[in-house]
């Protein structure tokens, strides 16, 4: 892991990715905070880490089963109130299939 | 009669007496909030007639003889990132401006069920992502000691409203430091509960394996009784704890007798203020001659917390946060012609440049050929840092530290250098890694006046002796009795 250089090209990768649109004008910044976090988060390859398990959740997950009881969710209506646009009761979007 | 400087517990018991009403209390909050927001912008929306709905609604439960908890009727602020229906849910983003979620949050119903009244949601930074709550869509919250500098964040409208005598107790969020350092910042006390003692349901997912909710208060007997009536198991949380409820019976006893605090010798090394080192090694000297056994030591790994939680912190929050498409709720632009364009200019112009950033970083750290040096490595490195809390929990039974380098500073500063932020945040986030509880307290003041805070770490699940001590601490002295403008005991 060495010190990376964000490039305009890499940032274009990771908004389309993140299905982002920066202003190019905020593409610049963007690029150099990223660059100069990483390069900090670098200070991650100096530790010897060979060997240690990964730790993606604080405690020893077990899985907590509960009995499969049914129960009312929640309406339909109440859903969709947040809804931005919807018609006949379902969200709407633009046309996906011509 | 109420008053700006009445503790949650005090009051409730006023009004157990018939000596105060709810509907009187919240009254009275209301009108403090009316004549102190224009200055402190702690909330991003006031219930007004709601609280007087819901404070009438308490005081006939109570007349009708209704046994509720310790606090029923007492007014209290719900920081703006957790769900309650009858009102926006705004995260302080765009993206959520007028999003009302259809639901309750566990810590809500729990809150309703022991006579809780909210007047309102506190400010934060969007999506609880920063430590100033300046990167509020809505505008930024300012410190009750002062006018030009931040309260901290991300719960800094919480712990601001506190400090203003807004209200006696709020709720906020803690991911990488947000409930401890601006309680900190604005001299009041928290509590960032063990990982899983609090449901998370309702709670506005930043990083999932990261966030708590938590109290905050006048005094941390207030934080104990709010967090006992907000923690416990919930089946529609499936990381909360399978534990009987905390037992804060042997809390309040005045006593540290033989406590083994441990104070890690390089967390007061470089890059730590005078004024922040000053007042907290006197709290360690104050807890010594209490009689608890304070000792020094050094705990690895320090070094390394900032780079391995920004990592995961990112990682998670690039994913929690690409379920807003505009599409099932929250912002939307008109005229969007595709449904490709309807998620990236609802994204775009819906989130705010600290929230891009952190999703661009852990879209980066995730991405295909860069996961092991940047996400692998950095879920290696929060296991050795919660080995070496073990480790050092072996030996002590708390370890006792700085909240943050800092006093409040003042707005803007640093504001166009992100890592200057983050690095902020150098005392508080390995404690979320590890995923173990800690109580932030007020310890003293800088000589401009500003308080400042410190924060006692314990094991999993060991909130009664960390409050124990925070509690023994606070009859000792008088940091958490005093309040601005007058900066002296009341």
């Amino acid at each position: 892991m060495s010190v990376r250089m964000i490039d305009k090209k890499l940032i274009a990768y990771l908004e389309e990715l993140s299905r982002l649109r920066l202003r190019e004008e905020d593409q610049k910044e963007m690029a150099e905070s990223l660059d100069s976090i990483l390069g900090y988060v670098d200070t991650l390859s100096g530790l010897d880490t060979a060997g240690v398990e990964e730790l993606s959740h604080p405690f020893a997950a077990v899985n907590a089963f509960r009995e499969d009881v049914p129960d009312d969710s929640f309406e339909r209506d109440r859903i969709m109130e947040a809804a931005p646009q919807q018609k006949d009761g379902c969200f709407r979007v633009p046309k996906t299939v011509e | 009669m109420p008053s700006t400087d009445m503790t949650a517990l005090a009051a409730a018991k006023q009004i157990r007496n018939r000596e105060l009403g709810c509907v009187e209390l919240t009254k009275y909050c209301l009108q403090r909030i009316r004549e102190t927001e224009p200055e402190t912008g702690a909330f991003t929306n006031v219930l007004y007639d709601a609280a007087l709905e819901q404070a009438a609604a308490v005081q006939k439960r109570l007349d009708a003889g209704e046994s509720l908890s310790p606090l029923a009727g007492v007014p209290m602020a719900l920081k703006d990132n957790i769900c309650m229906r009858g009102a926006a849910t705004t995260c302080a983003s765009r993206m959520l401006e007028s999003f009302h979620p259809p639901y309750d949050a566990t810590v809500v119903e729990k809150l309703r069920a022991a006579g809780a009244v909210v007047v309102g949601k506190s400010n934060l930074d969007e999506f609880a992502m920063g430590s100033t709550t300046e990167t509020s869509y809505f505008g930024p919250t300012r410190n009750p000691w002062d006018p030009g500098r931040v309260p901290g964040g991300s719960s800094g409208g919480s712990a601001a409203a506190v400090a203003a005598g807004q209200v006696p107790y709020a709720l906020g969020s803690d991911t990488g430091g947000s409930i401890r350092q601006p309680c900190s910042f604005c001299g009041v006390s928290g509590i960032k509960p063990t990982y899983g003692a609090v449901s998370r349901y309702g709670l506005v997912a930043f990083a999932s394996s990261l966030d708590q909710i938590g109290p905050i208060g006048r005094d941390i007997a207030d934080c104990a009784a709010v967090l006992k009536a907000i923690a416990g198991p919930d089946p529609k949380d499936a990381t909360s704890a399978l534990r009987d409820p905390f037992d804060f019976s042997t809390s309040f006893d005045g006593s540290v007798e033989n406590l083994r605090v441990g104070v890690p010798r390089n967390y007061f090394a470089d890059g730590l203020d005078d004024d922040v080192r000053g007042p907290v090694l006197a709290a360690a000297q104050t807890l010594e001659k209490m009689g608890a056994r304070v000792s020094e030591f050094d705990l690895p790994l320090a070094d390394m917390a900032i780079a391995a939680y920004y990592v995961v912190a990112c990682a998670e929050a690039s994913s929690n946060l690409s379920r807003y498409d505009g599409v099932k709720y929250g912002f939307r632009p008109d005229g969007a012609e595709t449904l490709e364009d309807v998620y990236i200019r609802s994204r775009s112009e819906g989130f705010g440049s600290e929230v891009k950033r952190r999703i661009l970083l852990g879209t980066f750290v995730l991405s295909a050929g860069y996961y092991d040096a940047y996400y692998k490595k950095a879920l290696q490195t929060r296991r050795m840092i919660q080995n070496a809390f073990h480790e050092a929990f072996g030996r002590f039974d708390m370890i006792l530290s700085p909240c943050a380098p800092t006093a409040a500073y003042k707005l803007g500063a640093n504001s166009h250098d992100p890592l200057q932020r983050y690095l902020g945040d150098i005392y508080t986030v390995s404690v979320n890694l590890a995923g173990i509880p800690a109580v932030s307290v007020p310890c003293g003041f800088t000589p401009g006046g500003l308080p400042v805070g410190m924060q006692l770490i314990g094991p999993a699940f060991s909130e009664p002796v960390l409050v124990k001590a925070a509690h023994a601490f606070q009859q000792q002295t008088d940091f958490h009795t005093r309040t601005p403008k007058r900066g002296e005991t009341p």
